[in-house]
């Protein structure tokens, strides 16, 4: 589903902070992305999600090559692809329910299946009572399942969530990272971007970790095909 | 589309806000323009039409001799009749009325005045020369028809007619091609407002981008917001401009102008100056299309 080879990164004309990424996930496989911050996890998210170009090497996802992929392809891939973003990147304009809705209304669906499955979701959330809400009257845990109901609304066969678990305690990280792991087991790609080791060494999942730019596989796959 | 807001809260933008009030003054000027130059085309061509197939031949007085004055209007008498007959038997001549002495006298009232001065004028006889534009005779062949009658002159009113025909067409021009530069700042005023909305709303293009909306998407509630703004600063701009019209025709009524036709609107042209909100709205609607197309093409 997603293979980096020899992958490398430089903003500008500034040094390379990410190095010979080499890695694959395989098609319902669940990662944790480790290291220290500044060393280079949202970059990788964002070589993964398409926000940005490798400055070398090769990245493949979905069986295409990204570097020949058209404008519009481009689109569509990341239409398969949902995003919880580090700081949520919700639209405060938009209610609650408006935001997990963008999803599906820039895939083209109807109105009517918008609201019924958008209700839905975020029912299953634990945001019924918050549909019309304005991401600026919510809490920051309202907000993050908000932003995770947008990334999951359209059944994206990858996953990926850039420190999830960074504003909340413990207790919602955990109850976060099982929802992410539901996900999973319904079939979607995971990988999840976290400086939390203790939440990591929970859970027997393959991680990849980055340090100084360079990628290694610190605790190896048993079942997920790398 | 109607019912839900849109994903970018355009309308929240301090340099759009005057979008609508510049697109109406823009409008305005336009509509203002454009009446002048569908006024001025079809006075001109009234012109044209009015005097084509049309002269007017003068039996002049010769006032070089001393004689007395009855023997010298009964030589111009005599002359206009003859005129008249070879006139009037030139295949391709309609008509050949000679105008009386009062009619031609009432001609001059408007510039000398009343009273002696026109009396004591030796003026010509006229003759209103009516010809068919297709086979009639034209300027020479008449010329040479009256070459043996003293004392005329020939004129099919082309020299000042053209002149005429030709300042009206330049004013028309230059009305039409103020109206070109009206819309060319209309379309700069709407690139710039887009691609200030494109740099305020970065982070949600951004966003709307990542979750996978085409261009076209993202382009079309730009095209939506302009196309709205653009009908409404139309619809004032000609509201206003239709008062203004209707001031300064009801003022230019007032005026008795011999020469100058009244500059009246067609319904037809009506019509087309009516049309203008709905071309400002287009203009608008596809130059904020074409402005974000091709800035997101730019964009990963």
């Amino acid at each position: 589903m997603v293979r980096f080879e020899n992958v490398g990164l430089r903003y500008g004309m500034g040094p390379e902070v990410l190095r010979d990424i080499s890695f694959g996930l395989a098609p319902g496989s669940f990662h944790f992305l480790t290291g220290p911050s500044g060393a280079g996890k949202s970059s990788l998210l964002r070589l993964i999600y398409l926000a940005l170009r490798p400055s070398r090497g090769l990245i493949n996802m979905f069986d295409r090559d990204v570097a020949t992929l058209p404008r519009a392809d481009t689109q569509d891939l990341r239409r398969r692809i949902g995003v919880v973003f580090q700081d949520f990147r919700l639209i405060e304009h938009l209610s609650a329910l408006d935001n997990v809705a963008l999803p599906l209304r820039v895939a083209g669906m109807s109105p009517q299946r918008i609201k019924s499955n958008v209700s839905e979701l975020l029912s299953w959330v634990g945001l019924t009572d918050h549909l019309d809400s304005r991401p600026a009257t919510l809490s920051g845990g309202q907000q993050q399942r908000v932003a995770i109901a947008r990334a999951v609304i359209s059944r994206p066969q990858l996953l990926l969530a850039d420190e999830p678990t960074g504003n909340v305690d413990n207790e919602i990280a955990m109850r976060l990272i099982y929802l992410f792991d539901e996900l999973n087991k319904m079939g979607t790609t995971v990988i999840i971007a976290t400086h939390n080791e203790e939440l990591v060494s929970r859970f027997n999942h393959p991680v990849i970790h980055l340090e100084d730019g360079e990628a290694s596989m610190v605790r190896s796959p048993e079942k997920e095909g790398v | 589309m109607f019912r839900r807001p849109l994903d970018l809260p355009l309308d929240q933008d301090g340099s759009s806000k005057f979008l609508p009030w510049i697109i109406a003054l823009m409008v305005y000027l336009a509509a203002l323009s454009l009446a002048v130059a569908m006024a001025i085309g079809a006075v001109a061509g009234r012109w044209d039409q009015g005097l084509s197939g049309t002269m007017t031949v003068q039996i002049v007085p010769d006032i070089s001799t001393n004689e007395p004055d009855q023997k010298r209007q009964a030589e111009t008498t005599r002359a206009l009749e003859r005129a008249l007959t070879l006139l009037r038997d030139t295949p391709g001549v309609i008509s050949a009325e000679p105008l009386s002495v009062e009619d031609t006298y009432s001609l001059l009232t408007p510039w000398l005045g009343e009273g002696s001065l026109v009396d004591d004028l030796e003026i010509p006889r006229l003759i209103d020369l009516r010809v068919d534009p297709e086979t009639g005779p034209d300027l020479d062949t008449v010329k040479r028809r009256l070459k043996g009658v003293s004392g005329v002159l020939v004129d099919d009113h082309g020299l000042w007619l053209e002149r005429l025909v030709k300042l009206a067409h330049s004013v028309e021009v230059i009305a039409l091609a103020i109206v070109l530069c009206i819309a060319v700042a209309a379309v700069a005023t709407v690139v710039f407002t887009t691609r200030s909305g494109m740099a305020v709303h970065h982070g949600t293009i951004e966003v709307l981008h990542l979750i996978g909306a085409q261009d076209v998407y993202i382009a079309r509630q730009f095209q939506f917001y302009a196309m709205v703004r653009g009908l409404h600063g139309g619809l004032v701009g000609l509201g206003l401009a239709a008062l203004t019209l209707v001031v300064l025709g009801t003022l230019a009524g007032g005026i008795d102008l011999p020469l100058f036709p009244a500059l009246a609107l067609t319904p037809w042209q009506w019509v087309g100056l009516a049309a203008m909100p709905v071309a400002s709205s287009a203009i608008t609607m596809m130059t904020a299309r074409i402005t974000v197309l091709r800035s997101l093409a730019k964009m990963l």
